[in-house]
């Protein structure tokens, strides 16, 4: 196993996902598994290659710096799950 | 009206429709008729938009008789689920996004609608188009019409699903690694994968942004030439949509393939490779060459390394793209969260299924303190070697000929427990993501009754060259017009 349990959970809390117990092993297992599979980057020779910035070499747009969107705040908290007077609801984060 | 619509091309009805033998309306009833009986069993829709069809028929219809029909006036098609469309739920096959009702419409949906095409619904895929076989679906596999116990491949395999089974003549699908090719292999439909930036992503959900792109599902080349065109070019709602002129793809095909140099992979054909599939895609490189086409092998060194490569930088793209449904403004909601990391932890772990929560984590992982100089800028320089080959061999040829995909249709259940298995399905395809590069796949035989794609890549914005190429195949074969003996 290339990842242990521990290692696991913390990537797990990194990614913000709750993992169900009977998931757990088989994460480790699956995700060891891919690590390894990946490992096999490292035996290529790479010295003097620049990383990959866009395939087509295409560099970042640029536009005006003027306003192109209008308020759209009602239609789309619709999808909200929850919301009050156009303010999205969380659990208390303030004591 | 006339029988047999639903075996007819997207080019076919169109001269039926300009010609009056018959109603948009009538071949839209006809098609939701097929749907209704036949859809269930293959599950390879998550929405059929019927009424909303019906009424785009109507219109359709009415411009016609106006004189302001459009492009693909009356003529119908589906849309792959991670295309957004207003006012229709849009899940991405995700229970994250299960009740998901866009607010607005992706920039291919507006494109196609106001050139008149006619919208049946929306397909089933992989869950946020990750996986080769339509199993990581939240609405459940897709089912290969040429064996309903077979996988049609994916992600998008609802959209080559309702093509192959003559409930639709046209789909749109995406491809990050293969997700259009090798279901279209998979499912004898012909699929064609642009060049990175020549279709607008505006309003498909991401993946893996320096990957992804659009495309389409077809029955005939021709129909996926005439659909790119409508589809392709610049949107300055998204900010990786290329500003390059979009040729006459309908007419490039024409033009024979007579001195045109293939390139064959001497790795394609390498352990891996089932035998008799490798046979069809001789047969069909010699049926290219008999056009007067010109076959030469070329070399891919890195080919090898594509797959890992994929699964660094696919997963690194997808944990910050998916980081966005974090149950607070829309997507799935954990019940009674007891504080805020509760409820991102509950929301996400419950929204997402395994495949999804494993490239996530993955992602995490390559980028996380200590390991992203090891594994993502690794994958990136690897990345350019990889391009540099393909940049190597299109100095001495126009197209790469080779496999879509190494075996024909595999049964459901048969790759899920190990997942390195299920990723080297795209071994061929996964290439052409990497480099940015076009990529078309289109029926060449059959194996055991099950059809086995031929894959043509192109340089960066070649599609002219590889939609002419399979145009000119077709014009020789009939493997396109095959079609499972069930949905005749």
């Amino acid at each position: 196993m290339s990842l242990d349990k521990d290692q696991v959970q913390h990537i797990a809390m990194l990614a913000r996902l709750r993992l169900a117990d009977d998931e757990f092993a088989e994460t480790v297992d699956k995700l060891s598994r891919i690590v390894d599979f990946v490992d096999q980057l490292s035996q290529a020779d790479t010295d003097d290659v620049v990383p990959m910035a866009h395939p087509l070499d295409a560099v970042q747009r640029l536009r005006a710096d003027r306003v192109t969107e209008f308020n759209e705040r009602d239609p789309i908290q619709e999808n909200a799950p929850a919301v009050e007077n156009g303010l999205y609801l969380v659990p208390k984060v303030i004591e | 009206m006339a029988e047999g619509l639903h075996l007819q091309t997207l080019t076919q009805l169109a001269a039926g429709l300009e010609r009056g033998e018959f109603s948009s309306l009538e071949l839209t009833e006809a098609l939701l008729g097929r749907i209704e009986s036949l859809g269930p069993s293959l599950n390879a829709f998550i929405t059929v938009t019927a009424e909303r069809a019906l009424a785009a028929a109507r219109r359709a219809d009415a411009a016609r008789a106006a004189g302001a029909a459009g492009a693909l006036n009356g003529l119908p098609i589906v849309h792959k689920d991670i295309f957004c469309t207003k006012g229709v739920l849009t899940t991405c096959g995700s229970r994250m996004l299960e009740n998901f009702v866009s607010p607005y419409d992706a920039t291919i949906v507006e494109r196609l609608d106001a050139a008149g095409a006619v919208v049946l619904g929306k397909t089933n895929m992989d869950e946020f188009a990750m996986g080769s076989s339509n199993e990581t679906s939240y609405f459940g596999p897709v089912r290969n019409p040429w064996d309903l116990e077979r996988s049609p491949g994916g992600s998008s395999g609802g959209s080559a699903t309702t093509v192959a089974a003559r409930l639709v003549p046209a789909a749109t699908a995406t491809d990050t690694g293969g997700s259009i090719r090798q279901p279209a292999a998979l499912t004898g439909t012909i699929g064609l994968k642009p060049t990175y930036g020549r279709v607008s992503r505006h309003g498909m959900i991401a993946f893996a942004s320096s990957l992804d792109q659009a495309g389409v599902i077809t029955r005939s080349t021709a129909d996926a030439a005439l659909l790119l065109g409508v589809m392709a070019g610049f949107d300055e709602r998204d900010s990786t949509c290329l500003d390059y002129p979009v040729p006459d793809y309908k007419g490039a095909l024409s033009e024979s393939v007579k001195g045109l140099r293939i390139g064959i992979v001497r790795q394609h054909f390498d352990a891996g490779l089932d035998e008799q599939c490798a046979a069809a895609v001789r047969e069909a490189l010699a049926v290219l060459e008999g056009q007067g086409a010109v076959l030469t092998e070329v070399d891919l060194p890195n080919l090898d390394l594509s797959v890992p490569t994929y699964y660094v930088v696919a997963p690194a793209e997808c944990s910050s793209n998916l980081s966005r449904f974090d149950g607070v403004r829309f997507g799935h909601r954990a019940a009674d969260p007891e504080d805020l990391l509760d409820l991102y932890c509950r929301s996400r772990g419950e929204g997402f299924g395994a495949e999804v929560k494993r490239r996530i984590m993955t992602g995490t992982y390559v980028l996380s303190a200590g390991y992203y100089d090891a594994y993502y800028l690794k994958a990136q320089k690897v990345r350019q070697l990889i391009a540099e080959d393909f940049k190597t061999a299109f100095a001495d040829v126009d197209v790469i000929a080779g496999p879509t995909s190494p075996t024909p249709a595999f049964k459901l259940g048969d790759k899920t427990d190990d997942p390195i298995t299920m990723y080297l399905n795209d071994i061929y395809t996964i290439g052409a993501n990497l480099a940015g590069l076009p990529g078309i796949s289109t029926p060449c035989g059959f194996v055991d009754g099950l059809p086995v794609g031929l894959h043509l890549v192109g340089p960066h914005f070649g599609e002219e060259t590889v939609l002419r190429c399979a145009y000119q195949f077709e014009q020789q074969t009939d493997w396109h017009e095959a079609c499972p003996e069930a949905y005749r």
